[in-house]
């Protein structure tokens, strides 16, 4: 079961700030474990963050993306109270979305 | 008679024939003119393809990315520490200074497959993203930014004391 993100999205002039920690292991698939056996891939490949209806940032992730991912970044138009959504997808099709209000 | 029928029949199958050829033929073009649409100058960062990140190096992987040739230019920039202790979690930021950037993406040239991430940024969106990636050794790290369909970069040597793809 997927653990919740931590969001946070703070109005700072006129750009909102958005910093998104997602807890998931990101396994590369690469790894062996104690019993040299492959661990399986398990990572996430698409994140999408939408402000109200509006997408303000789509990415696409591999492997190489550290263990729990950060982003974080900054858009314009946001609004105090508005509502900020981030939804993942990993590669074993499990996805979540949580929401948060704008600081 | 009968041979009149026969030869009207097989008048009948060819022109059936014909028609499905029509079709293939145009489904063919139909799928032709998608891929055309969207492998030209589209921006199609939120498409999750094995191709961009199964590729083996940066020459692969930038081929994949539809990028030909890119400028390197200053309003690019890669930010991070000189020296990662740890190649698992190295926090890395790329900018770009130059309007309408529609797409950046990472990568790290020495990794097993060198694209970390990519963004998709939508106008009203700031071209700055701060993430954390994984590095197996020292490398060079590209940030690359798409703008009105030319390609920018800039590179930044992060040197990694502990590789970070094993563990």
């Amino acid at each position: 079961m997927a653990q919740p993100m931590r969001i946070r999205a703070k109005l700072k002039g006129d750009e909102v700030e958005a910093k998104i920690l997602v807890q998931h292991p990101m396994e590369t698939g690469l790894r062996k474990n104690v019993d040299g056996e492959k661990i399986p891939a398990h990572f996430i490949k698409t994140l999408v963050v939408k402000y109200e209806d509006k997408v303000v940032l789509e990415s696409v992730l591999g492997i190489a993306v550290s263990k729990d991912p950060f982003i974080s970044f900054s858009f314009k138009g946001g609004a105090k109270d508005g509502k900020l959504s981030v939804t993942w997808t990993d590669n074993l099709g499990e996805t979540r979305t949580d929401t948060v209000t704008v600081d | 008679m009968i041979r009149q029928m026969t030869k009207s029949k097989e008048a009948t199958l060819n022109l059936d024939l014909g028609k499905r050829d029509f079709l293939r033929l145009s489904a063919m073009f139909g799928m032709a003119a998608i891929v055309g649409f969207y492998g030209v100058g589209e921006v199609r960062a939120a498409e999750w393809r094995d191709v961009d990140f199964n590729a083996k190096n940066l020459k692969d992987t930038l081929k994949s990315l539809g990028v030909d040739d890119y400028t390197m230019s200053t309003d690019i920039t890669v930010d991070s520490a000189e020296i990662a202790e740890n190649g698992a979690v190295v926090p890395v930021s790329v900018s770009s200074a130059i309007p309408n950037t529609e797409y950046m993406a990472i990568l790290v040239e020495k990794n097993p497959n060198p694209l970390a991430t990519a963004f998709t940024i939508p106008t009203g969106t700031l071209a700055s993203v701060k993430t954390r990636i994984k590095m197996g050794e020292t490398s060079n790290v590209l940030a690359l930014a798409k703008v009105n369909g030319k390609w920018f970069a800039a590179s930044k040597e992060i040197k990694v004391t502990l590789g970070g793809c094993g563990g």
